[in-house]
């Protein structure tokens, strides 16, 4: 362990430095988590005082067809938004890590979606879907196809996680080009003295070099698809406040600060929490199985 | 090096994927260019361009107290964020002390709690307070430090020399001066980094803004000016994409200007 050993009053300094950080810690997070378990067994509408409920948030979820079908919603949109995700934005930085004219436009040209803001570019969205004239459906019109509706109760999973894709493929690309200009070169050029094909190249050359990309962007990618707000706010929010397509997020949002039952929410919130930390957990051993040796 | 064809095949797959990418936004700027009741024309060139769509907007809506708004709690969070983050990176990339890696993880870990988990709690506090219904709950927590402004500023910070440090030390610098006449100044191009991380962040918050500024139009930001326009103006494509060209246009400007800090910072937050 470097550094500098804080002497005599420089504690103060240290301790004065850090405070920000340590009451967000215990206040912001830890304390928040512990207040959410708290409130998790109270019905509280904030108007009359807080009814001690026991479990009983809990066991209504199981009823709550709302919950239910945000929580079938928000693993369905993680199982098509994560390995999407991943494998689009590690063919994009394989492609610009050939070293290609342009690489830096193309750079910025795939990362423009990520600056912008996801309520905006959610509008741009639902005006390409939309059903009268939208562009996807004059696109295909172009072809004979008859106007699909997008946003509709079939597609409006696939539409979504195509609009969040769309969103975050720069990002990931980004991440992965570092990890990708990280492989010396030399690497490349033993396997190619063993006479590797392409295949075996990426197989036991890049991806073992990339593990650590890829497990960081697996886990950012699965905390994003669990959270995923904005783009559901806008894509498939319906006239009285709900959602055709409600994620558990969408839920908590409505439960929690629109009905303010939020007894109900806080308990919606520690189920999320559970659900992304057994997930996280699942990544962590993996990563020790198949990480570095 | 390698082969010319492979690589006019990268070429060929990049340009498909960045018109994909970019094409969305030409159809956003054309259809804001249109008059109404050309809403409906296919061409991405207007017929007869127009920027009539821009006044409108502000009839309809306060975009400039909307665009003032998210501006100014953008600001003020990444200056709470530049600060408390950097400070803390400052102790655990320099300063020695007993618990400081166990500190460590512990923030990292609060990467994995959604902001959604602590928002119950956080709403309540707030509403006890008495700041429901105003500006400060989407700039206050900005102020207390987050593992991520921290994580990048620490990284940033262990590449400085500690003997930086010691020296100044023995010249009987405290530990805040040192902090902020040595290291800062030394950090100008992480700061920049991750100063447009934290302000793009506050921009496009879309959440809290929802949560405590729903409908105020004096007070609340862009993002929620943007879906209340929505529920009104359903299918007024013209004026939808104007306004969603307000939005987006600034952070745009902002990343075409600042792209190789921005594209270094998130580089380096993974890897190393």
């Amino acid at each position: 362990m470097s550094g500098l050993k804080p002497l005599g009053r420089e504690k103060w300094w240290v301790l004065a430095l850090l405070a920000p950080t340590l009451i967000g810690l215990l206040l912001g997070t830890f304390g928040s988590i512990l207040a959410t378990l708290g409130l998790s067994l109270y019905d509280w509408d904030l108007l009359t005082p807080p009814e001690y409920a026991g479990l009983s948030n809990y066991a209504g979820l199981p009823g709550d067809r709302m919950f239910v079908k945000s929580l079938w919603n928000t693993v369905a949109f993680a199982a098509l938004y994560v390995p999407l995700t991943m494998v689009l934005s590690l063919t994009v930085a394989m492609a610009l890590n050939r070293r290609v004219r342009g690489e830096s436009l193309f750079r910025v040209l795939y990362f423009l979606p990520v600056v912008s803001s996801p309520t905006a570019v959610g509008l741009l969205w639902t005006w390409i879907y939309a059903e009268d004239h939208g562009a996807l459906n004059e696109l295909i019109g172009l072809f004979g196809a008859d106007p699909v509706r997008w946003l509709g109760s079939e597609m409006v999973l696939y539409s979504v996680v195509i609009a969040n894709v769309w969103g975050a493929i720069g990002e990931g690309m980004i991440v992965f080009l570092a990890g990708l200009q990280a492989i010396p070169k030399e690497h490349y050029e033993v396997a190619r003295i063993d006479g590797a094909t392409v295949w075996q190249r990426l197989r036991y050359v890049t991806l073992p070099a990339l593990m650590p990309s890829l497990f960081f962007q697996a886990v950012l990618a699965t905390i994003h698809a669990f959270q995923a707000f904005d783009y559901i706010y806008i894509l498939t929010r319906t006239g009285n406040g709900n959602s055709s397509l409600p994620t558990l997020v969408f839920s908590i949002y409505r439960s929690g600060f629109r009905f303010f039952r939020m007894g109900d929410a806080a308990a919606q919130a520690v189920v999320l929490t559970l659900i992304i930390l057994v997930f996280t957990w699942v990544y962590f051993r993996l990563q020790r199985r198949w990480g570095p040796a | 090096m390698r082969g010319r064809r492979t690589d006019w095949l990268a070429l060929a797959a990049l340009l498909a994927g960045a018109a994909l990418m970019v094409g969305p936004f030409l159809w956003m700027v054309s259809t804001s260019l249109k008059p109404a009741a050309e809403q409906f024309d296919m061409r991405l060139i207007p017929a007869t361009p127009t920027l009539a769509n821009y006044p409108r907007l502000m009839e309809i809506m306060p975009f400039h107290l909307l665009l003032w708004n998210s501006a100014k709690i953008a600001v003020i969070s990444t200056f709470g964020q530049l600060l408390t983050c950097s400070m803390a990176a400052f102790v655990f990339a320099v300063v020695r002390f007993p618990g400081r890696d166990v500190l460590f993880v512990l923030l990292l870990v609060t990467l994995m709690i959604p902001a959604q988990v602590t928002a119950v709690p956080q709403f309540i506090i707030f509403k006890y307070l008495g700041l429901y219904g105003t500006q400060a709950p989407l700039y206050l927590p900005s102020f207390l430090g987050g593992a991520f402004g921290t994580f990048l500023m620490r990284q940033y910070f262990r590449t400085i020399p500690i003997e930086l440090a010691e020296a100044a030390r023995i010249d009987g610098a405290s530990l805040a001066r040192i902090f902020f006449t040595i290291y800062l100044p030394l950090a100008k191009p992480a700061l920049a980094a991750f100063a447009i991380f934290a302000f793009l962040f506050s921009w496009n918050d879309l959440f809290s803004a929802l949560i405590y500024l729903p409908s105020d139009l004096e007070k609340t930001t862009l993002t929620v000016g943007l879906a209340l326009f929505q529920q009104q103006y359903a299918a007024q494509w013209t004026l939808m994409m104007a306004a969603a060209l307000v939005s987006v246009a600034p952070m745009i400007l902002v990343f075409l200007l600042a792209q190789r800090h921005f594209v270094a910072g998130l580089g380096a937050t993974g890897l190393k």
